[in-house]
């Protein structure tokens, strides 16, 4: 099966196509044999027994078993449930707070959704201020809805933040490749100089820094990752370092 | 669509930065963005890159019998259209101020400094004479429309060539461009207008604001004038005070900027002049840029291509006229539908949530347990139904979900999404 799939590496597919794997219509009865599972990411959709392109992209296969196109480009966020994102309070009306995050509506977060809050104690949210939200309510029938505590009742990280840093957008792609498990991006980013940095996956970043030129030159350098190869990208890396030491 | 709004924190680290006399890109106070002038196939085609705006203009002409009052000259006509590409912020079709704004701008600066011979455009007196139409489209909205606007619609004037005419006691001759060669307009100067973005009313100055420094300027001070020191125009909006002293200082700084743009227009005016007399391939295809969005990108991607004559024969010969009836209709009973679920996160990046489930999914997990039992009966019983069965959703489920366990003889057979929230039962029904 993967010598199809291997094939088709490299492969521009448009939306509409089919990518079919072609399975051996013989198992051999001596040898064991494994089922092999191959994980559809995102742009692929499963219909039955094959799968579809949904987004033009070209193929690539990461792992072995893993299947996926690739989109890093897009800048477009359409809300999962799940995902933590960026967005800025633009209404504050009653119990609801409207926030923007960069998709086709507006999401809701109730000023209940926070840490500690209750109907006495309301957070200390105003119109303008950025806060790290999670999904509970994202589909195409919806209005997308916002939380900024986990299941727990915790805060985890989430809700309101912001002063003194930097604000800016970069593709999603790039988002996912700093937010993945083993990062060279991150690693890279860690040893050129302390910094706090948000990443929301609606591909909106914060930055802080312990002065305004190191916190511009961060988000610089991380607006131009997205169209460098890894040497260069080191190579600058390693520049800026010395630069600044 | 609304524009992305500004946040509180980004406001006040741009004013932060500017009083430490920093730029987002890294510029100078009185430097500009890169510029690149460009020219398209046509004569009077032009488009100008201010680092991310992109704007395009075109010259156009036609012949028109000329105003009342103005029986000898000919008419200019400009207009700026401002497309919904640009940015989420603009409108298809409604003239918002900021497009009426600069409309009058691009006037007052073309037509009243009277930068174009309109005698030169009569042809016959009274009767026929040239309408000089100049269109510019706003491509990209990264801040400093005004400027690139002002560029683009100047260049694409020296650059336009107009038919020429002959004139023989009555008679009057358009030639077209193949029997004699197209004339310039005539031009006397080129009025660039430059704009001065004021901070902290007026403390702070920036040449050239980009889009993030244009939302948190307090106002907008616009200069145009031509390489002789001639200042065309002057506006100032935004309502900030200005002393006489700066007025005069950014008037001096425009004077340089001036006639750095001009020498750059001139030159890109003699390139695009070259290339087109050495019969060289010119104009949008050759001048766009390869635009590479990632270095690991090849240029040529392959697309499976072999078959698709024979695909699309086979698909055009096995369509059926669309059915007029559908065989076996779904009925949702009245009163329910099912909501979407929406998408998955399919990049399988965070392991980690799934053991945090929400506390809702807990009470679905009872309705599975009695479910699973079901669903060999459901699975065989699909069979049966074969071509009948019809799929409605278009949700990522695989498995059909029984809500009625105890009765799996009858014939509702009802669907619903494993993820809802208790409340509604929602249900599908199919005719068997």
């Amino acid at each position: 099966m993967f010598s199809s799939l291997k094939d088709k590496v490299g492969q521009v597919l448009l939306p509409g196509d089919e990518f079919s794997f072609d399975t051996e219509d013989t198992i051999s009865l001596t040898t064991p044999v494994k089922p092999e599972k191959v994980v559809c990411g995102p742009g692929l959709r499963r219909s039955g027994t094959d799968c579809r392109c949904v987004k033009a992209a070209s193929c690539d296969t990461k792992l072995p078993t893993f299947c996926t196109h690739n989109t890093q480009h897009q800048r477009h966020y359409v809300p999962v449930k799940g995902e933590t994102v960026i967005g800025i309070v633009t209404v504050k009306s009653g119990d609801i707070f409207k926030v923007d995050f960069g998709g086709s509506e507006q999401a809701s977060l109730s000023y209940l959704a926070f840490e500690g809050a209750t109907k006495r104690n309301r957070p200390n949210v105003q119109v303008g201020d950025l806060v790290f939200a999670q999904f509970v309510v994202a589909n195409k029938d919806m209005e997308p809805e916002l939380v900024c505590v986990d299941s727990g009742g915790r805060a985890n990280g989430m809700g309101v933040f912001g002063g003194g840093g930097l604000l800016f957008t970069v593709s999603l792609g790039l988002v996912r490749r700093l937010l993945s498990p083993q990062s060279d991006l991150m690693q890279d980013l860690q040893k050129l100089f302390p910094c706090e940095l948000v990443v929301g996956m609606n591909g909106r970043l914060w930055v802080r820094s312990s002065s305004t030129q190191r916190t511009l030159i961060i988000a610089n350098l991380l607006q131009s990752c997205e169209t460098m190869t890894a040497p260069q990208r080191k190579a600058l890396f390693a520049r800026v370092a010395e630069g600044t030491l | 669509m609304k524009e992305t709004p500004l946040s509180n924190c980004e406001r006040d680290f741009l004013l932060k930065a500017i009083e430490e006399k920093k730029r987002l890109d890294g510029r100078q106070t009185y430097d500009y963005r890169k510029m690149k002038i460009t020219f398209g196939t046509d004569y009077g085609c032009c488009f100008v890159d201010l680092g991310k705006t992109r704007v395009m203009a075109q010259v156009s002409c036609e012949l028109v019998v000329p105003k009342e009052s103005r029986p000898n000259e000919g008419i200019m006509f400009f207009n700026i259209e401002l497309s919904p590409m640009a940015s989420p912020a603009f409108e298809q079709g409604r003239q918002s101020e900021l497009s009426v704004k600069l409309n009058r701008q691009l006037e007052r600066c073309l037509r009243n400094s009277k930068c174009i011979d309109t005698e030169s455009l009569c042809v016959v007196s009274g009767e026929k004479v040239w309408q000089i139409r100049v269109d510019v489209h706003m491509l990209n909205h990264d801040g400093n429309l005004m400027d690139a606007a002002s560029i683009a619609a100047i260049t694409a004037l020296c650059h336009f060539r107009r038919p020429d005419v002959g004139i023989q006691g009555d008679e009057v001759t358009v030639y077209s461009p193949e029997e004699r060669d197209p004339i310039p307009l005539s031009i006397y100067h080129m009025p660039i207008s430059v704009s001065f973005s004021f901070f902290q009313q007026g403390t702070y100055l920036l040449v050239d604001p980009c889009e993030r420094e244009e939302r948190v300027m307090d106002g907008l001070l616009m200069i145009a004038m031509n390489k002789h020191r001639e200042i065309c125009s002057i506006q100032s909006s935004g309502g900030i005070m200005l002393l006489k002293e700066q007025v005069m200082r950014c008037s001096k700084i425009a004077s340089v900027k001036v006639s750095e743009i001009t020498e750059l227009i001139s030159k890109a005016l003699e390139n695009d002049k070259k290339a087109r007399k050495a019969g060289e391939r010119c104009g949008f295809a050759e001048s766009m840029p390869q635009e590479r969005i990632t270095a690991l990108k090849t240029y040529e991607t392959p697309v499976e291509m072999t078959d698709v004559s024979d695909r699309a024969n086979d698909i055009v010969q096995k369509a059926e006229a669309p059915p007029q009836m559908v065989p076996s209709p779904v009925v949702p009973v009245p009163g329910v539908g099912q909501v979407g679920q929406g998408l998955q996160n399919t990049w399988g990046l965070e392991e980690g949530d799934e053991e945090e489930e929400e506390e809702n999914d807990s009470s679905d997990e009872d309705q599975e347990e009695q479910v699973t039992e079901m669903k060999e009966k459901q699975h065989e019983k699909m069979e049966i139904r074969g071509g009948d069965v019809v799929e409605i959703s278009d949700s990522e489920e695989e498995e059909v979900v029984i809500l009625h366990p105890e009765i799996p003889d009858k014939a509702p057979i009802t669907k619903s999404s494993s993820h809802q929230k208790g409340a509604a039962a929602l249900k599908k029904r199919q005719k068997k």
